[in-house]
């Protein structure tokens, strides 16, 4: 027996139950950067200054890039067939499982930057452990991811602090933003039934230790950008069980557009 | 005195145009030279910004995630582009502020193919494979332009433009292997770019006002009608060997040249679309503008902070 | 605040690999220095094109003047604000 696969089973070898787990959970992750690269391509253009438009497409592009890797795996998991792009155009809205704050539209750059703010932190924690997951896929999209995430996060945070602590209608517009959208980010580390088992079995972290330390960083970053950190927000949730709100219908017409409308084509 | 200066210096600019040395920003230039490179790279600059939209109209709807993320990263170089570019004019003393207000008020021009719309997904291909193929004949000869950091701006430019017009090709050819839907279009794509292409070469050389000066100061290396031929001997063959049908009647090889005869532009149309009449002038200006106005209290906000984060080091260092 | 609306332009610079000088690649606009090193990495090395950068705000380049006639040149004209690009030829016409 080689120690390969003492440390780290190969597809195969998982328990059917483990494989449905993974699967669930991948094309969550998938669906998650997916949304959230969408979302931020519709910047492509249109962004306040040519050099934030440049960054911003970056984000997307390191996004769709993590997406395609997930689903590529997902589709081994699943073993069916099915390639990247029917996971990604052939899925209607109630079986995407991206939580509810990824599909929340751009609406000013404010937004745009606390959402994504708001899901670098999670992103960034969560890739930091995942890397160490024993299932050796995900570890080598969360290595790769983490370096992305890592980036990501240092961009949104910074822009934090210059809207928050710029001129008063940045700070009033972010501050919007953070009324409008916080209470999308206790969707993030509540966690699902398969995301409860799989952190039980080892392969993912327990949101419950990744929670303090995005509240520190958040913490942190809206201290410096002069703002204050919301209590006692009632959360919305979701998105991670297929329930979404009703931008993301519309979003899936755009996607799927061309793979909807000539079936079975290649492009 | 002052016209012996004067004339030395020309005659020194003259003389290293003539040996093929590079001007540099601080160099002396007559300011009509200066002129029309500000006028020639904010032109090129806008026509990158412009020309985002058009396709960025489809990354959204991109068909396959390898698809939509070549054409966001195809999208993003055209951002970088332009960025290089603003930044080889800023170096003849105007500002990016400036030119960007030219362009909103129409002052300035970017290249016209810009104001056709985007229609299917063959467009992505068609742009890609036509508009590029177009971009890259009048660019490269570029990279020899005499004032260095023009030249250098389009030595990256076309470094990274090479795939641009392969993805297009590529995108042609799978929809021409494709299902008949596909095939056609394809060909319906191919009609309603091939000409607004052409176009992309300039008026006709006797109609050019600015050939003959950009070229005596190798701003300039080949004139339109010149590149105009080029390209649609380069083309035709691609195009026959996509299946695709080149929709001008006149078209026709002449043994004699070694190239092709093909029809007149419509240059009514063309004068047209530069005036500001083409089907998207106004959206495309207007979602420039919308993009700008709605950026500057973001703007305001980083310098804003800078300036604070700033006085706030020195009151530290004072202490 | 002050009245200037446009960021202020930076001078990039990158080692594309060590061993390599810093090379100067472009300019661009940011407002502060974190955000120019950020933006340069977004525009300039989208090809993974460097391992190091530099940026400087093109304020405080000073240049000499070219060699040539200079003493037919302003010499008061030394900001290099409006001359951020400069040196260097390209080495990579033959591929294109």
């Amino acid at each position: 027996m080689d120690l390969q696969h003492t440390q780290s089973p190969a597809v195969q070898d998982y328990t059917p139950e483990l494989r449905a787990l993974l699967l669930d959970y991948t094309l969550q992750l998938a669906d998650t950067s997916l949304i959230l690269g969408h979302r931020l391509s519709e910047w492509c253009g249109h962004g306040p200054i040519l050099e934030q438009d440049l960054a911003m497409a970056n984000i997307a592009l390191d996004l769709i890039g993590e997406t395609r890797s997930l689903y590529q795996y997902a589709a081994e998991l699943e073993g069916k067939g099915r390639s990247e792009d029917d996971l990604a155009y052939l899925r209607e809205a109630v079986e995407y499982k991206n939580p509810l704050l990824v599909e929340q539209p751009n609406g000013d750059f404010a937004h745009t930057i606390l959402r994504q703010f708001l899901f670098d932190g999670f992103h960034f924690f969560l890739l930091k452990d995942l890397q160490n997951s024993p299932d050796q896929r995900l570890a080598a999209i969360a290595a790769k991811a983490f370096k992305e995430a890592s980036y990501h996060l240092k961009w949104s945070s910074e822009w934090v602090i210059r809207l928050g602590d710029g001129t008063e209608e940045s700070k009033r517009r972010l501050q919007k933003a953070i009324a409008n959208l916080w209470m999308f980010s206790g969707e993030l580390f509540m966690m699902t039934d398969t995301e409860q088992q799989l952190a039980q079995a080892g392969i993912i972290p327990d949101y419950a230790t990744l929670l303090p330390q995005w509240e520190a960083h958040v913490a942190k970053v809206f201290a410096e950008a002069t703002l204050e950190v919301p209590q006692n927000v009632f959360m919305q949730k979701g998105g991670k069980t297929g329930r979404h709100s009703e931008h993301l219908g519309y979003i899936l017409t755009e996607l799927q557009y061309l793979q909807r409308a000539y079936p079975g084509l290649e492009w | 005195m002052e016209t012996i200066v004067e004339k030395s210096l020309e005659e020194q600019f003259e003389e290293k145009i003539a040996n093929e040395i590079r001007i540099e920003p601080k160099d002396w230039m007559p300011e009509q030279y200066r002129k029309t490179l500000v006028r020639q790279i904010s032109q090129h600059a806008h026509s990158e910004i412009v020309g985002m939209l058009p396709e960025g109209n489809w990354i959204t709807r991109a068909p396959s995630l390898k698809r939509k993320a070549i054409l966001l990263s195809k999208v993003q170089d055209e951002a970088g582009h332009g960025l290089y570019l603003y930044s080889a004019a800023e170096t003849l003393g105007t500002s990016r502020d400036q030119m960007i207000n030219d362009l909103h008020s129409g002052k300035a021009k970017y290249s016209s193919i810009f104001n056709y719309p985007t229609l299917s997904w063959a467009d992505i291909g068609a742009i890609g494979w036509l508009v590029d193929g177009a971009a890259i004949m009048n660019q490269v000869p570029l990279c020899r332009t005499s004032y260095g950091p023009y030249a250098r701006a389009m030595v990256r430019v076309c470094k990274e433009e090479s795939f641009h017009q392969r993805q297009g090709f590529e995108i042609m050819m799978s929809l021409c292997n494709g299902a008949p839907a596909q095939k056609q279009m394809a060909q319906e794509a191919f009609n309603r770019w091939w000409w607004p292409t052409l176009m992309m070469f300039g008026p006709k050389d006797e109609e050019s006002p600015n050939t003959e000066q950009s070229m005596r100061w190798k701003i300039k290396r080949f004139t339109n009608d010149e590149l105009r031929q080029r390209f649609v001997d380069m083309m035709v063959p691609q195009a026959e060997f996509l299946g695709l049908t080149v929709p001008d009647k006149d078209l026709k090889w002449n043994e004699a040249k070694n190239g092709y005869d093909f029809g007149d532009v419509d240059w009514e149309e063309f004068w047209n679309v530069v005036k500001g009449n083409g089907p998207c002038n106004k959206d495309r200006i207007n979602a420039r503008v919308k993009a700008h106005e709605e950026g500057a209290w973001v703007r305001e906000a980083a310098l804003a902070h800078a300036q604070k984060r700033a006085q706030r080091e020195a009151a530290d260092q004072a202490k | 605040m002050s009245h200037q609306k446009e960021w202020p332009l930076w001078e990039v610079f990158i080692r594309s690999k060590q061993g390599l000088d810093h090379k100067h690649v472009g300019s661009l606009h940011a407002a502060d220095a974190e955000m120019a090193i950020q933006n340069a990495r977004d525009v300039y090395t989208r090809r993974m094109e460097g391992v190091s950068i530099w940026v400087v705000e093109s304020r405080n380049i000073h240049a000499s003047n070219p060699d040539e006639s200079a003493a037919f040149f302003d010499p008061a004209n030394d900001k290099v604000y409006r001359h951020p690009t400069f040196y260097e030829v390209p080495a990579e016409i033959k591929n294109m």
